[in-house]
């Protein structure tokens, strides 16, 4: 098993989201999670960090990017953990053939191909995002943590990115808005409100209209 | 610190390079190499043949200062502050007024010029005219300070918020207008300015004394140049204590008393003859040709003359000596502001790193230059060094506060790699704006510490006051005058370029 919280207590300082939580995740599976904004998404994609910290692949909902490096470096930022300082420090000022290649090969998936060597704050917002989504891919770990990572994006877009995203992680946990997409890629569905787990089920035995009472 | 070409390196199979970074490290690449340029000109000489020694017995006499062998200690620091009072005050009542006609283009013009001549020119000029009085030293603080009060305050008043003016029904009373609508909206600014420029100003009188004047500088230039450490230290902790206590004892109630207490110990009586600054203006300031009946041509001589011999050479030090600052305080800043940058170290570091950055900034870079002559001998080595501890601290310590308001990721390393990926990148903007605002400063203080014996303009300036060769002493202040406002010219320049954010607290 790879997540596991029992009676936890979650929240910021001064501020109980969750007072009595369970939830066990188990290796390989694709959990969406679904609620009202302040239910405790994000709350709870950090507490399941503090977990398997060093297998987490993250994509935080602001993005956190670094807005005045170029899509190639926010990317390869990924790679900081599993790279030696030095080398680090050398493709901050001068990239290698290597990395630019490889990161170069990710960016064109992205769609971002054109913009490798653009900084974040001249990129649109959907473009933002992708990077944000990308850095956590290029992180290569097997746990995808992610907080509305396409929610600027099209629906076409968003979906085939997150299909992908997906598909390249053992096991993902991601919080969504979008009900439909939710279903469509992922296999396990959780809902949060009130301070609890309102729904946990298998995503085939789900429709829209089950999903829609989380939100009344 | 490469121009990052590296977009196009490998052929057309890359997009090319179009970053905000990349415009910063361009522009800190450039500096950096007019830097190294102006370095490998310089004179780094250590003259001294056993700086250690003397290192030694400069740290003897701070760890057993002696506060009682210096019969005029007390009497020095009142003047120190009787003088920065009286400066600060007049300074801040003309700079008022100033500002009420900033949108006149010559107020403006008038102002710049006259914080473009450094206090301790002024200084030497006024000298001259009122000789070691207290008029002297009011008046050297006072005209410089004016120019930079009617700058600051005239700034203030532009960006505050004109909509409670307009809102007002039209009518012929503007200066009802002013009191009511406009001041209101700026006076917490004006007020925490004011007690900020009191703190330069106790600095500048305590410089003063370097060339005579009854000040702490007088007193404690002696003590350093005889070897007496121990009482120059004890000047210098007492220097210390009066600017780390500022905050406690600067009230806005007893303003008026610390006021009438600096005017009742010193008054500013003129005591010098009227005739005297008539002659002075007159005929010591014309150019000798001219006042020895000379026409154009002799003018030329002259002038061509003083260009070869002190104005070229003078110049071309003090831009040396500026640009070798600038380089090493850019390094000193990128170095020194993670010790008190809540994204890196703890609390214990953090603590120790305001300590020192608090007392290198507190420490006027003139100071730290006379410290460094005495161990290290003449060269520029001790005005680089000098200017770079003293103006790296200061931007170390913006910069520093500047981070305190970047949230980093969950996830984001830790080390030389958060400081190089994360903090870097975030923090360059205001760091490079930060020092290039700085920069004009380090100019005008590169060529005041020609007073100290480096061959910056500063160093002809005084040779010429010595030689009562006042017509040279314009001249030359002029050129100083030049230079400042080239360099603040391309300063702004490069900021607007660069698309660098105003830096706050400067």
């Amino acid at each position: 098993m790879t997540f596991h919280l029992e009676n936890a207590r979650l929240g910021h300082p001064g501020q109980v989201v969750f007072a009595s939580l369970s939830l066990t995740i188990a290796d390989g599976e694709k959990v969406a999670l679904l609620g009202p904004s302040g239910a405790g998404k994000s709350t709870l994609l950090a507490a399941l960090r503090q977990q398997q910290e060093a297998s987490c692949a993250w994509c935080p909902q602001a993005g956190d990017l670094v807005p005045m490096l170029s899509v190639f470096h926010n990317l390869y930022m990924g790679a900081l953990p599993r790279n030696p300082t030095l080398t680090n420090l050398r493709n901050l000022i001068w990239p290698s053939a290597r990395e630019k290649s490889s990161v170069g090969e990710l960016a064109r998936e992205l769609g971002l191909q054109d913009k490798l060597f653009t900084s974040v704050d001249q990129l649109s917002g959907g473009q933002a995002q992708r990077v944000a989504l990308g850095r956590a891919l290029y992180t290569q770990r097997p746990i995808l943590l992610a907080d509305e990572p396409v929610s600027s994006l099209d629906e076409h877009q968003g979906l085939a990115l997150l299909r992908q995203a997906l598909g390249r992680h053992h096991t993902a946990v991601v919080a969504l808005h979008d009900r439909e997409l939710a279903l469509q890629c992922c296999d396990r569905i959780i809902g949060l409100g009130d301070g609890k787990i309102l729904l946990d089920a298998p995503a085939s035995t789900l429709s829209l209209g089950d999903l829609d009472t989380l939100y009344q | 610190m490469s121009p990052g070409e590296h977009g196009q390196a490998s052929g057309a199979r890359y997009p090319v390079i179009n970053t905000t970074a990349s415009r910063w490290r361009r522009a800190s690449f450039w500096l950096a190499v007019a830097g190294l340029i102006a370095l490998a000109f310089a004179d780094l000489e250590i003259a001294r043949s056993s700086p250690g020694s003397e290192l030694l017995r400069m740290g003897q006499g701070f760890l057993a200062p002696d506060f009682f062998s210096t019969d005029n200690l007390w009497r020095a620091l009142a003047n120190t502050l009787a003088f920065a009072w009286q400066g600060t005050a007049l300074a801040a009542l003309f700079g008022f007024l100033m500002a009420m006609v900033w949108h006149q283009r010559w107020v403006r013009s008038f102002a710049a010029s006259i914080r473009a001549v450094h206090e301790l020119f002024w200084g030497l000029l006024l000298l001259q005219v009122a000789g070691l009085s207290t008029v002297t030293g009011v008046l050297a603080i006072a005209i410089p300070y004016a120019g930079i009060f009617a700058k600051v305050f005239g700034e203030f008043l532009e960006e505050a918020d004109a909509a409670p003016a307009s809102a007002l029904p039209a009518s012929g009373q503007r200066l009802s207008v002013f009191f009511y609508a406009r001041l209101p909206l700026v006076w917490q600014a004006f007020k925490a300015y004011g007690g900020y420029r009191l703190e330069c100003a106790i600095r500048a009188s305590a410089i003063l004394g370097f060339i005579g004047l009854p000040t702490l500088g007088f007193h404690l230039e002696t003590a350093f140049r005889e070897g007496s450490y121990d009482q120059g230290a004890a000047l210098l902790y007492l220097f210390f204590a009066i600017i780390f206590t500022l905050r406690w004892w600067l009230r806005p109630a007893l303003i008026p008393v610390y006021l009438l207490a600096a005017i009742a110990w010193a008054p500013p009586l003129f005591t010098g003859r009227l005739d005297t600054l008539v002659r002075f203006v007159t005929v010591d300031l014309v150019p000798m040709p001219l006042r020895q009946g000379g026409g154009l041509t002799e003018l030329w001589q002259w002038f061509a003359m003083l260009w070869q011999q002190q104005l070229w050479p003078g110049l071309w030090q003090t831009l040396v000596l500026g640009l070798g600052a600038l380089l090493l305080t850019g390094l000193l800043s990128l170095l020194l502001f993670p010790l008190i940058s809540p994204l890196f170290g703890n609390r214990v570091s953090r603590t120790a790193g305001h300590g020192l950055l608090v007392v290198m900034r507190t420490t006027p870079e003139f100071f730290l230059a006379f410290f460094f002559l005495i161990l290290l001998g003449p060269s520029m080595l001790p005005g680089i060094l000098a200017l770079a501890l003293h103006t790296g601290a200061i931007v170390a310590h913006l910069t520093g506060r500047f981070s305190e308001s970047l949230t980093l990721r969950a996830d984001a390393p830790t080390g030389l790699k958060r400081y190089a990926w994360e903090v870097l990148p975030r923090v360059t903007p205001n760091l490079l704006a930060f020092l290039l605002y700085r920069w004009e400063v380090i100019m005008r203080e590169t060529a005041v510490l020609g007073i100290l014996g480096i061959h910056t303009l500063g160093f002809y300036i005084d040779s010429s006051v010595a030689e009562f060769r006042f017509d040279r002493t314009l001249l030359l202040i002029l050129a100083t005058v030049m230079l400042n406002l080239a360099v603040d010219a391309l300063s702004r320049g490069l900021r607007k370029r660069l698309r660098l954010k105003p830096g706050l607290g400067l």
